[in-house]
Parts: structure tokens; sequence; C-alpha cells
């Protein structure tokens, strides 16, 4: 079966951006009421549950909310850019879709259809390059609502987002060494079980990179400016953060922003480590494009489905554990959150390279054939590393609260305070006494 | 098609940079170099130079232009006007030197792109066929010049060093 071509090639990807942006749309609506939902359960209460069956339609009516809200434009603000700012914070996060693979190729009567929007050859970097651009909107809010308090978050999620995404690029890595190619297939492909050949690595790359699949939750979480990393709309400092001065649909559309980050950073996440769309423990799945452009496997509308479904299962299975996390852990303080970035991570993930680049390179001297085989090997290498990693992650080694270092020099600042404070009463009371003496010698001298 | 999109981006590049530098506010100013930073890469997806393409996002749109954005915001330039041209002499010497510039490019247009050393539209090819997107860039960077590579990384520690030496307040 060859891939399709000419005029049904136009229309079979007009009709996949349609259908898939819709679904896209779709889940960010769903992933609030989700969010909602699951922090209700953590804190024991019940969540929106009246409009609706079990409160499903509180989302439409939010956005009617929203919708019918008045919009105020604060007087300081710049007009064109505090307008530009909400489109801005959206786009980057839903126009990464494009490059994620979601289910099998599909066949028609004119040639499979593969489902991914646009399968550039240089996928990944094109994520990475879309994804640098998510911080024009917070730049953007921050600086043209004229506010303080916007200004802070926006400078503190720019700068967030600039620091974290060193270490997310570079968390990637590892997984284009395996893969071998920058395409997003080809990383879905290499985690099929293809029994023989000696291609693919047949197992999902969580085991093999387990490290590496926790740097690149960690970070993406950090770029989606999520708790534990929300700094930038710490509400308690903030207000609001960047988008304390917007009201109505523009803050609504900051929402969107938000939740389609979050959601692709979740599709992410489940293709460059937990298989894409493939369906584990099932060999009828294995179909891929080879390098002539036919297709290797069954293509069949059901598997197509069904992989759909696995991925969507998946996708929403990380996006709860992101929910999980943010309903669970604290936030950091700022200083905690550049040290981790700057001083942590980017060095561990550069570590991290090196150690697996040495570790492949030795399992191929070694004859070693990709397969379930070699994951383990780099799966042990993986253990060791990440008993290390939690180890300095352990409370008070690396990021610290006010604890021995602080309290030290908040002792040295005080004990230096009261001595200077001695000094001052000691020159002042002898100053005192000199002047008294005088007064007092004048005084007897007027009494003469 | 592609003549479309090839005069679609060339003339969002060209009228986005001459808004650039017309601009009296300078964060609309580093906006529309963003824009053109964007054109310029559709330019170099239709020329097959995917890499290229992506790297010119992820630098110059992604980082550099965010540093631009964080100065001009912490020096809150945002509605004075700046110009670091000279009046006068510099005027005509920056003038003289764009129209230059113009008639370098307008030469290599009458000669239809035929400049020695590149051979045509489709002289990547073969290249991209034979090692992917990314490789074509990779592996002449880090076999044939791998020692200007290293030394341009050099420099760049050296810039960044220098940077924080003469940034850094002296201890009293």
């Amino acid at each position: 079966m060859t891939e399709i071509s000419g005029g049904p090639f136009v229309v079979a990807t007009i009709l996949k951006v349609v259908v898939f942006f819709t679904l896209l749309i779709l889940s960010i609506a769903l992933g609030t009421y989700m969010e909602r939902r699951l922090a209700a359960f953590i804190q024991d209460r019940s969540g929106p549950n009246r409009v609706g069956p079990i409160g499903l339609l509180q989302v439409v009516a939010d956005g009617l909310k929203n919708l019918l809200k008045e919009e105020t434009w604060p007087s300081a603000a710049y007009k064109g850019f505090f307008l530009l700012a909400p489109a801005l914070a959206l786009i980057p996060g839903t126009i990464l879709f494009a490059v994620i693979p979601f289910a099998s190729p599909a066949p028609t009567r004119w040639g499979y259809v593969d489902m991914i929007v646009a399968d550039v050859p240089i996928g990944v970097l094109y994520i990475l390059a879309i994804a640098s651009l998510g911080v024009y909107g917070v730049v953007m809010a921050g600086w043209s609502s004229g506010s303080k308090y916007a200004f802070l978050g926006g400078l503190r999620g720019s700068a967030q987002m600039v620091s974290y995404e060193v270490g997310l690029s570079l968390s990637l890595v590892p997984v284009l060494m395996l893969a071998g190619d920058v395409r997003v297939p080809e990383i879905v492909t290499l985690q099929q079980h293809y029994p023989g050949d000696a291609t693919t690595l047949g197992v999902w790359l969580v085991a093999p990179l387990l490290v590496g699949t926790f740097l690149f939750y960690l970070t993406g979480l950090a770029e989606t400016n999520r708790l534990p990393f929300d700094l930038p709309e710490a509400e308690a400092e903030l207000v609001g953060g960047y988008h304390t001065e917007y009201s109505s649909m523009k803050f609504a559309v900051f929402m969107m922003g938000e939740y389609g980050h979050l959601i692709t950073t979740a599709m992410l996440v489940t293709v460059f480590f937990f298989g894409g769309w493939d369906i584990p423990f099932w060999s009828g799945d294995n179909i891929r494009v080879a390098a002539d452009g036919s297709l290797i496997g069954e293509p069949a509308w059901w598997k197509t489905l069904l992989t759909l479904i696995a991925f969507v299962i998946k996708g929403g299975l990380v996006f709860a554990t992101f929910i999980w996390v943010r309903w669970t852990l604290p936030r950091f303080r700022y200083d905690q959150l550049m040290d981790l970035g700057w001083k942590f991570i980017i060095e561990f993930v550069t570590i991290y390279i090196i150690v697996i680049a040495v570790a492949i390179y030795a399992l191929d001297r070694a004859g070693l054939a990709f397969g379930p085989a070699y994951a383990a090997a780099l799966l042990g290498v993986n253990v060791v590393l990440a008993v290390l990693l939690f180890f300095l992650f352990d409370r008070g080694r690396l990021i610290r609260g006010a604890g021995r270092e602080a309290e030290r020099e908040a002792r040295r600042r005080l004990l230096e305070a009261r001595r200077q404070v001695r000094q001052q009463t000691l020159s002042h009371a002898l100053g005192e006494s000199a002047r008294l003496a005088t007064t007092a010698d004048d005084s007897s001298e007027e009494g003469r | 098609m592609i003549e479309f999109f090839f005069f679609l981006f060339a003339a969002m590049a060209v009228l986005s940079a001459i808004f650039m530098v017309t601009q009296v506010n300078p964060v609309a100013s580093v906006l529309y170099l963003v824009v053109t930073f964007f054109s310029l890469s559709g330019l170099f997806v239709i020329l097959d130079a995917h890499f290229i393409a992506a790297v010119q996002v992820m630098v110059y749109a992604g980082a550099i232009m965010v540093l631009f954005l964080f100065v001009i915001m912490l020096l809150n330039l945002g509605s004075t006007e700046l110009s670091d041209i000279r009046q006068g002499i510099g005027r005509v010497l920056a003038g003289s030197v764009s129209v230059a510039l113009v008639a370098v490019f307008a030469r290599l247009f009458m000669a239809g792109g035929d400049v020695d050393g590149l051979g045509g539209p489709s002289a990547l090819d073969p290249l991209l066929e034979s090692s992917g997107a990314v490789a074509a860039v990779a592996e002449p960077l880090f076999t044939r010049y791998l020692v200007a590579f290293e030394i341009t990384s050099i420099l760049l520690v050296v810039a960044i060093v220098g940077s924080v030496v003469l940034a850094r307040r002296r201890e009293p």
C-alpha cells in the first residue's frame, strides 16, 4: 500500500487538521473539568457536579460565563500588545500537536493516511522550536499590563521558562541517540516490538531511559508553569501573576493556553517514553512506514481506532499525574527553583547524556543487538543513576528550605547587628557622659 | 504553489524588517524582528534546509529575541524614541553601506542565483535523501569543520566569562 497523494492528500490533511484541532480544543475543555474533579477528589469534596451529567457541562457554563463577563482595559496597558498576549500564549501550545502521531496509519481507497498532521523531517526540533516560543505570551502579558504584579509574574515566568527549556531540550538527547532520527513516528516505531528486527528496541523508552523520563517530566512541568513550579502566578505574592489584569474571555484564553500546553506536554511524554500509540503485548499494531514510503504491516480502521484509544488513555494518565502532583506538592521558593534548574538539572542531564552515550557505545561494541536485552542493560545503568539522583534530590541536600545554611547566615547577621548596636550604645554612652561632664562643668562654672 | 509561498514569505520578511526599523516602540520592533525570523525560517523550509529553519526559530526567535525583550522590559524603554545612528555623517555612511549591500544582492539576482559554489535550487536533494535533515548539517560540522566548531565554542565561553568579569561589581 502506498501513501496517499495528490488531491486526496490535500483533502485528508485538511480533514486531519480540523478533526485533531477540534479534539484538542475539546480535550482542553475536558482537561479543566478533569483537573477540578480530581482536585476535589484529592481534597475529599465533590467538585463541579451540577451542570449536566456528573458535571460534564460545567465547562460550557464556564465558557458562557467568561464570554458574558465585562472586559476591562487597564488604563496603563499598552493596548495592542495587551490584546496580542493571550493569542501568543495559546498558539504555541496548540500548534505543537501537528507533529505528534495519534494512531496507526489508516487505509483508504487512495492509499494509507498517516495519523499525524505533518510528518516533518525535523519533528523533535520543531517541537523544541515551538516550545521555546511559549515564553512570549507570558512576557508580553506581564509587560503590557502596566501593573507591577503582572510585571513581576511575567519576569519570573520568562526567567523560569528560559532556564528549564535547556534541561527540557537536553533530556530528549538520549531518546534521539537511541532513535537515530529526529522524526517523531520513528521514535514510536523504535518502541514497538518486532521479533527478530534489530532496528527497533521493542520496549517503551521509559525502561531504558528511566532517569531521562523523570527529567523530561520534571522540566515539562516547569515549562508549563504548573505547581510545584507555578511561581509566575503565585497568588499569595503576585495576586494572579502575569494575567492579573486580564478579564473575561481574554483570561479564559490564557487558561486554555495553559491547559493546551499541559495536554501537549502529556502527549509528548507519552510519545517519547510510553510508546506513543503502541498497544503493549500485541504485535497486531506493528505498522510502520518503510524507507521507500511503502507500508509494513496490515493497517485497518479498527486498529487505528484502538491505537487512538490507547494513546488517549496513556496521555490521560500522564495528564492525571500532572494534576496529582499539583494538588500534592507545595510550591518551591524562587531561589530554590533557579538553583534546581541551573545548578542541578542542566549538569545532571549533561552527565546523563555522556553516561548513556558511553553505555550505547559499549553495548554496540559488545555486539549486543537492539532489543529487550539491550534495553535491560541500559535500565541497569539508569537504576544506578536514579539512586544517585534521588539521593541528591532528598530534602536538605540540594534544595534546602530555611535550613542550616540560612540559619547560620541569619545568626551571623544577628551577632553582627548586636555587636554594632553594642558599639553604638557604647560610643553613644561615652559621648553622652562626656557631654554631661562638660555641662556639669559648665553649670559648676556658672554656679561659681 | 512553491512560488506563492516564496513570495509570501519574502514579502513578509522584507515588510516586517522595514517595520522593525520604523517602529517607535522598541517592543514592537522586537516583535517585527521575530516575524522576520519566522519568514526567513519559512524560506529555509522552501529551500529544503529544514534543520536551519528549526534552528532559526529556536535560537533567534526563541532565545535571543526573548533576551532582547527582557532587556527592553527591565530598562522600561516602553515609549521613548531611541536612535543610535548619529546625525549627519553617520546617516550618510549607513545609507551608503545599505545601498552597496542592495547592489550586491541585485547582482546576485541578475545572475539568476547561479553563483560560484552554489549548485542551484536542488543541490541539497541527494544529500538530504541519503543522510536526513540533521545529519546533512551535523556530519560536516563534527568531522571536517570540527576544529573551527570547537574554537567557536571556546570563543563563546571567553565572551561569557568576559561579560561576567566586566559586569561583576568589585568587592569593596
